[in-house]
C-alpha cells in the first residue's frame, strides 16, 4: 500500500470523525447547560471541516491520479 | 556492493526494501496500540455502571491537537507528491510545516499533561473531597484554586465541566486553604490518580513519543539527509514515502485515540 492509498484511508476516517465529533458536539450543545458556546464552535467548526475534507480529498485524487495504489 | 532493490520493487513483493521494512514495523505497532486499546476497552466495561470517569479531559484543547495532526498528514502527502513532481523548493515548505505541526503537538499535549500535575484532590478525615488547581503548600496548609465536591457522586466530574465552562468564560474559583492536619489523603491527577488516569497517560504518551520519533525522522531526511536528493533522488523520494508512512500511522492512531478518552 502506498502513502496514497494510505492518505485516503486517513481522510474516510478523518472525515467520519469530524462528521461523528460535529454531532456529539451539536448534542451536546442542546441537551447540556454548561459549555454551550464552545460546544456550538466546535460542532460547527467540525462539520465545516467534514465538508472540507471531502473536497479536499476529491482535489487529492485529482492530484495524484497517476500515482500508483501499491 | 550495491543493496538491491532499495529502489526498484522486488519482482515477488512489488515492494521495495524500505516499504516492506515499513509497513512490517507498522504491523508490531497495530499489535502494542491494538493491546493498550484492548485494555482500555476491557477496564472501561468491567468497571463498575457510573464509576468510569467522564469528561475528565479538556475536549477544545484536544480538538485542536486533532485540527493540528489532520493538517500534518495533508502536508506530508502534498510535499511527498510536490518531491515527485521534482518541486524540492515546495517539499521542504510543506515539510516544514509537518516538523512545526509536530512541535505545536507536542507542546499542547505538554501544556495538558502538566494542568493534570497541578490538578489535586484532596479528601479530608471527615470525609469531605476537595477538587482543584494547587496554588502552594506547606507543612501547615494545602491551597487549592476549586471547591468542595459531592462526595456522594464519588467524582469530580461537575466540577471539572464546571471549571471547563469557567475557564471558558474567563472565571476564577475562589481558592481553599485546608489544613494538612486534616488530611487523609492527597494526590494530583497523574497516572496514579486511578485507573482512567493511568490508561490515559500511557496511551497518551506513548502516542507522543511516535510523534517525536516520526518529527525527528522527517526533520532528518528534510535537512541533514536531504544530500541524497542530488545523487540518489528516487531513493530520497522513497525515504519521504515510508517517513509519510510512519505518519499517517501515528495520525491514525490519534484520530482513534480522541474520541475514546475526549469524548465517550
Amino acid at each position: 500500500m502506498s502513502l496514497k492509498a494510505l492518505h485516503l484511508l486517513f481522510i474516510i476516517v478523518s472525515t467520519l470523525l469530524c462528521f461523528g465529533f460535529a454531532g456529539w458536539a451539536l448534542w451536546a450543545y442542546s441537551h447540556e447547560d454548561v459549555g454551550r458556546r464552545a460546544n456550538l464552535i466546535m460542532g460547527s467548526t467540525s462539520a465545516a471541516l467534514g465538508v472540507a475534507l471531502l473536497a479536499y480529498g476529491r482535489y487529492f485524487l485529482r492530484k495524484l491520479r497517476d500515482v500508483s495504489y501499491l | 556492493m550495491d543493496i538491491p532493490y532499495t529502489v526498484q520493487p522486488r519482482r515477488d513483493t512489488g515492494l521495495y526494501n524500505a516499504k516492506l521494512g515499513i509497513w512490517l514495523f507498522l504491523a508490531s505497532e497495530v499489535m502494542l496500540f491494538g493491546a493498550l486499546f484492548s485494555s482500555y476497552i476491557l477496564l472501561r466495561v468491567g468497571a463498575d455502571p457510573g464509576e468510569w470517569p467522564q469528561r475528565l479531559l479538556n475536549v477544545p484543547i484536544g480538538t485542536v491537537n486533532t485540527l493540528v495532526l489532520i493538517t500534518s498528514s495533508v502536508t506530508v502527502v502534498l510535499g511527498w507528491a510536490a518531491l515527485k513532481q521534482k518541486n524540492f523548493a515546495k517539499y521542504r515548505k510543506l515539510q516544514t510545516i509537518t516538523v512545526l505541526c509536530a512541535l505545536t503537538f507536542v507542546g499542547i499535549k505538554s501544556y495538558e499533561y502538566a494542568d493534570k500535575f497541578k490538578h489535586y484532590q484532596v479528601i479530608t478525615k471527615d470525609g469531605k473531597v476537595y477538587d482543584g488547581h494547587l496554588v502552594k503548600q506547606d507543612n501547615e496548609v494545602v491551597v487549592l484554586e476549586g471547591g468542595l465536591i459531592d462526595a456522594s457522586k464519588g467524582k469530580a466530574h461537575g466540577v471539572m465541566v464546571a471549571q471547563r465552562e469557567a475557564e471558558l468564560h474567563g472565571g476564577h474559583h475562589p481558592e481553599v486553604e485546608i489544613k494538612r492536619s486534616e488530611i487523609q489523603k492527597i494526590g494530583n491527577y497523574g497516572p496514579g490518580h486511578n485507573t482512567y488516569m493511568s490508561i490515559y497517560f500511557t496511551l497518551t504518551g506513548l502516542h507522543a513519543l511516535h510523534v517525536i520519533g516520526g518529527a525527528l525522522v522527517i526533520a532528518y531526511i528534510l535537512w541533514p539527509g536531504a544530500g541524497m536528493y542530488k545523487t540518489d533522488p528516487e531513493r530520497y523520494i522513497n525515504r519521504v514515502e515510508v517517513s509519510g508512512l510512519f505518519w499517517h500511522f501515528v495520525d491514525l492512531v490519534w484520530i482513534f485515540l480522541f474520541p475514546v478518552l475526549y469524548l465517550l
